[in-house]
């Protein structure tokens, strides 16, 4: 089923008649925001408070000779210095990654990448902290760097995780996936093949808040409340177990208001360890936040793919394979955070919306000096990279074969008979219906009018490109039996409660980063009980009040924990039948619902409401057989599948010939993520992942000189775009629900991420065609962009 | 949040005063506009002065006015009035350019026009514009007051001609007839310093002849305006063979470096590109106040 149109619902909330269920609500939380009133990590204060800092590393590559921190000790509001050697001794030194790696939490042998953990400070405020660490005196003895990813295997590379007994070179994983053989036959017969190397630079989530801790750890009765900031607060609780060794059930995490994530806030920094270290030494509750320059060039990064892409087709453009050969920089420490069965995340949807013949990928990671992480920035686990490749591969191809790019995709889509579609490489695409989408995406730009002016412009020297982007997304990870971060099952658990007089509180695993879940959840559970919104509290963020649970990452909240609320209040809504069954005195099987209320069939005046039902269930009638009294249920819920969120991006730039200057001038993007639960905050999502877009594709990398030196470590060198760079986003949907969501919702944080940046690439690439240019990789600056035009267009890395 | 080393901060109360501090701090001491150089300076520890003595009180620095032939600039006015200024935009329609793409309003409402000349970072767009209007500094110190001349305030990068103890108090630029000025900056983002930018400034004869010209580049490696420039155009109708003339000489006499922003061949086309840009329109802009 696809419909184009949407029920009307309230552009504004505060109207009498606001949708009880799904439709435009303001958010919830946004008055607490507007006014000042979020409570961010770094708002909360707790009495006797120290705080800590980090020193760290200037180089790269660097053998530590030693450490002394007796200047340092000796400032007065100074009350603990922790170097690797402390940690050492209480076996903290070194802690496992997500990736079935591990990551050094202060260095105690080498440095591994500039910006690198060497010692910790704890002082009475934070500006002694900070001074001090000019008082601790260490010397290196600096190594030759590995900054080049393609150099990381060479024989005479120096070998970075030497600490790794027998560890002789920097390779960190080879991993395929796909019919190799099937794919070659398929390749060797075809008409037209292509190839293109593309780099998908490094680039960072860069949150506006950065990351942070408090740690308070209660000697006297061996609990530790550890504030942070994190999307997943139950998988760090069992993390922390595991790590520092203190009882899961001794283990409190809060992660309070998030001042957005995008991935950067799913690992364990060793910040978050320090900051219990410190709290156990000086017995006192310790803050660490780090400042702007320490998140860009410490914490984990987005990207960073090397790809080597080739597609078949048939002269008249039919596309029969997609092949790809990755070499992927992990930098110092295998430390992205994805399924452990998937080190290349979900690369493999690299086959796109079209229905191939055959397809096959192999990706090998590699160690190189610098700082971990490499799943990040709304990337939907590396789908970001996958649809980049396969979307500039199909642009690449209807270049060579002259035919237009709309025209090429459409002619290749999965056909909606076909969904579920299982494709080359072990997925089952949900549902789909692709060419609704497209052709909605065409119909808002005006696609043939679009190339009509560009042809005039064209004949008088003016460069513009338009730029499209099919992209299909996979997202909601579980299942647990296929998905799981160190061992944790992917499933999520939800709880509900109705109050005696109908008003309702449902608790949620998976925390809010700025997505709106104090929103999104509410409707949801109003949906399902015909409860307002407004008198449903949503709880989250902190692990003694909520359900265990993965946390909010991959857009994987509405999918597996939106699930888990629906079926929760599905659980209640059919607990309260028994119970009104009873207040009628009828039999359950003669009920019926409807929102809110469960009435006699044929009687409709005969029912009751949730509220009266809640009512009775905490009053004093005699409940049915096997009810107890109260009008509560939880579940854990375990997707069986994942879901596969579409859409089409048409992109209008126009570019300066004498400057290369790019500017984008239209952007149009239809989504379809199924049901649609609050199209206010989808569009918000989608504003926000087209604006990362334009980041990716104009402007934003994470370079290195050749000797390791960080080049993006501040916002004057780390450039994210302002509203000066984006247009009037123009947006429309698709309805495709999820035949197997509870309510036919997918993800949508993560799409205009992924979907974007080949748009935006495509269209500055069919700009630059009369001066012959095929290929050119991000970040499109003028610079580069004139590079390219001269014939000269180099990757970035 | 980025933390300064420690420092000790005082309010002036005056210019007198503000020289008095800074005679009497030394060599540690810094005097503090806007902030919006020193403070991000200071944030990274790459400057650690002990002293900042604060001269956002001074409002006696805060003017500009109509001398004369001398539009008169005092040294704390603000980016923003800048951009704001009818009168400059009439006058010195280059300001207005520039203004507009420096920083954000956030820096623009804050940053100084004395604070930018003092600065002196190759890339502040402010230097490029005194260059070219044939601006002149006025400074003073414990010996009184000098009027420097752009070319004799710019010593190279983050060097001027003003002492430990002295301040910058004003700006004068000479105001001519049939005078029009123009500047365009190629930037990664809105808000981000040149990757490279051009100025110009043109007066016109009677006749519609070029009576005077100067150009300047920020950010591509050269101090002061382009010499050779003034002779090539002097005396020349304004005509598009001669802004290519101009351009080719801007690309030889600039020496810029890479970087991040972009490679070298890059940022002297980007001379070559942005200073035929600028004179064609500062030429139009001059024909046009011939006119009204
Ligand atoms: C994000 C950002 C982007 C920017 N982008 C641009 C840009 O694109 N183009 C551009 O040109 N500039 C840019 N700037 C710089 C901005 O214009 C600054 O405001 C300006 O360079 C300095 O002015 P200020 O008043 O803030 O000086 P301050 O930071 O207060 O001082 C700078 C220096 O000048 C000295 N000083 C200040 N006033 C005097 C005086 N009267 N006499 C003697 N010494 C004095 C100080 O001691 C200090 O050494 C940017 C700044 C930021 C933060």
């Amino acid at each position: 089923m696809t419909i184009i149109h949407e029920r009307p619902s309230n552009p504004a909330a505060g109207d009498e008649d606001r949708p009880i269920g799904y439709g435009r609500i303001q958010r919830k939380e946004d008055p607490r925001f507007v006014r000042g009133k979020g409570n961010y990590l770094d708002d909360i204060v707790l009495p006797g408070m120290l705080h800590g800092a980090i020193l760290r590393a200037p180089v790269a590559h660097a053998r530590l000779v030693s450490i002394d921190t007796t200047n340092a000790l000796a400032h007065p509001k100074v009350l603990a210095v922790i170097t690797g050697k402390d940690l050492l001794g209480l076996k903290l030194a070194w802690a496992p990654t997500l990736s079935a790696d591990v990551q050094a939490v202060l260095v105690t042998d080498k440095v591994r990448f500039q910006g690198q953990e060497v010692a910790f400070v704890v002082a009475e405020d934070r500006y002694a902290a900070r001074d001090a660490l000019e008082l601790i005196d260490v010397e290196y003895d600096v190594l030759p760097p590995v900054i080049d990813a393609r150099k990381a295997l060479d024989a005479d590379a120096p070998v970075i995780r030497d600490e790794i007994e027998g560890k002789t070179d920097n390779h960190i994983f080879d991993w395929e996936i796909g019919d190799k053989a099937e794919t070659e036959a398929v390749f060797a017969s075809a008409d037209v093949v292509v190839s293109q190397e593309m780099v998908y630079p490094r680039v960072h989530p860069a949150p506006m808040e950065t990351c942070g801790a408090i740690a308070d750890f209660d000697a006297v009765d061996g609990k530790l409340t550890l504030y942070e900031t994190t999307q997943a607060p139950h998988a760090h609780r069992t993390l922390f177990a595991i790590v520092a060794g203190i009882p899961e059930h001794k283990i409190r995490v809060v992660s309070p208001d998030i001042g957005g994530g995008f991935g950067n806030k799913v690992g364990i920094y060793p910040g978050y360890i320090l900051a219990v270290v410190g709290s156990i030494v000086t017995g006192k509750p310790v803050k660490w936040v780090e400042d702007r320059s320490e998140n860009l060039m410490s914490t984990s990064f987005a990207r960073d793919y090397i790809m080597q892409g080739e597609i078949a087709a048939t002269r008249d453009g039919k596309i029969l394979a997609v092949r790809t050969n990755v070499l992927a920089d992990h930098g110092a420490f295998n430390a992205t955070a994805q399924p452990t069965k998937n080190p290349a995340g979900f690369f493999s949807i690299f086959t796109g919306s079209y229905d191939l013949k055959a397809a096959y990928c192999s990706v090998t990671g590699v160690y190189t000096n610098k700082a971990p992480g490499g799943v990040a920035y709304a990337c939907s686990f590396r789908v970001t990279e996958a649809v980049y490749l396969v979307e500039r591969m199909v642009d690449i191809l209807a270049r060579k074969l002259e035919m237009d790019p709309a025209e090429l995709r459409l002619k290749n889509f999965i056909k909606p008979e076909q969904f579920p579609y299982a494709n080359k490489t072990g997925w089952v695409y949900d549902s789909g219906n692709y060419e609704p989408a497209m052709r909605l995406s065409m119909q808002l730009a005006g696609y043939d009018e679009l190339r009509r002016e560009q042809r005039e412009k064209r004949e008088r020297g003016e460069l513009m490109g338009i730029g499209i982007s099919f992209f299909t997304e996979t997202v909601g990870a579980g299942p647990r039996k296929h998905f799981d971060i160190v061992g944790l099952g992917m499933a999520d658990g939800a709880e509900l409660r109705v109050h005696p007089t109908g008003r309702a509180v449902v608790r949620l695993s998976v925390q809010s980063q700025g997505q709106g879940h104090e929103t999104t959840f509410a409707q949801i559970v109003a949906e399902e009980l015909g409860i307002p919104p407004e008198d449903i509290d949503v709880v989250h963020g902190d692990t003694d009040q909520t359900p265990f649970g993965l946390g909010t990452y991959g857009s994987r909240s509405t999918p597996v924990s939106g699930g888990a609320v629906a079926l929760v209040a599905r659980k209640v809504r059919e607990k309260a039948k028994l119970i009104a069954a009873a207040m009628l005195e009828t039999r359950p099987e003669d009920l019926e619902w409807e929102k809110g209320r469960w009435f006699v069939k044929g009687d409709p005046g005969a029912g009751k409401t949730i509220s009266e039902i809640a009512m009775a269930a905490h009053g004093t009638m005699t409940l049915p057989e096997g009810v107890d009294g109260n009008l509560d249920a939880e579940i854990t819920y375990d997707p069986p599948n994942l879901t596969f969120p579409f859409g089409a991006y048409i992109c209008v730039v126009d570019i300066d010939p004498g400057t290369g200057h790019v500017k984008v001038r239209r952007f149009i993007a239809v989504d379809d993520c199924g049901t649609r639960i609050n199209p206010m905050i989808i569009e918000g999502q989608v504003h926000g992942g087209l604006t990362d877009g334009v980041g990716m594709a104009l402007m934003e990398i994470i370079e290195f000189d050749a000797d390791g030196n960080c080049l993006g470590g501040s916002f004057m060198d780390y450039l994210i775009p302002t509203a000066m760079e984006v247009p009037d986003w123009e947006t429309g949907f698709t309805i495709t629900p999820s035949p197997h969501h509870p309510i036919g919702a997918k993800g949508i944080g993560e799409s205009a991420t992924v979907g974007s940046p080949p748009a935006i690439v495509n269209a500055v690439v069919d700009a630059l065609a009369p001066y012959g240019v095929v290929h050119m990789d991000m970040p499109c600056t003028p610079a580069r962009v004139w590079a390219a035009m001269q014939g000269r267009a180099r990757p970035p890395i | 949040m980025q933390i300064p080393a420690p420092f000790d901060y005082v309010r002036a109360t005056s210019v007198d005063n503000a020289l008095e501090l800074l005679s009497r701090h030394g060599a540690e001491s810094r005097v503090i506009a806007g902030g919006h150089s020193l403070l991000p300076m200071m944030k990274l520890r790459l400057s650690r002065p002990e002293w900042l003595i604060d001269i956002n009180d001074l409002y006696e620095l805060d003017f500009i006015l109509r001398d004369g032939d001398k539009l008169r600039i005092g040294a704390l006015t603000r980016h923003t009035t800048l951009l704001e200024s009818d009168e400059i935009a009439a006058l010195f329609p280059i300001v207005r350019d520039a203004e507009a793409v420096i920083a954000d309003p956030v820096v623009r409402n804050r940053g100084t026009i004395g604070g930018s000349l003092c600065q002196a970072d190759p890339a502040e767009d402010l230097s490029t514009v005194c260059d070219v209007l044939g601006a002149e500094a006025v400074i003073r110190g414990p010996a009184g007051e000098r009027i420097l001349a752009m070319a004799d305030f710019h010593r190279g990068p983050y060097e001027t001609a003003v002492g430990q103890d002295e301040m910058l108090c004003e700006v004068r630029i000479p105001v001519r007839p049939r005078s029009g000025s123009a500047y365009e900056k190629v930037e990664r983002r809105v808000g981000d310093w040149a990757v490279g930018a051009a100025g110009a400034s043109v007066t016109l004869a009677a006749d519609g002849t070029i009576a005077d010209a100067a150009v300047g580049l920020t950010a591509l490696g050269l101090d002061h305006t382009i010499a050779g420039a003034a002779d090539l155009l002097r005396g020349q109708q304004p005509r598009e063979e001669l802004f290519v003339e101009a351009g080719r000489l801007a690309a030889a006499a600039c020496d810029p470096v890479a970087d991040q922003r972009g490679p070298i061949d890059y940022k002297r086309h980007l001379a070559d590109e942005l200073t035929r840009r600028v004179l064609r329109q500062a030429c139009t802009r001059a024909a046009q106040t011939q006119e009204g």
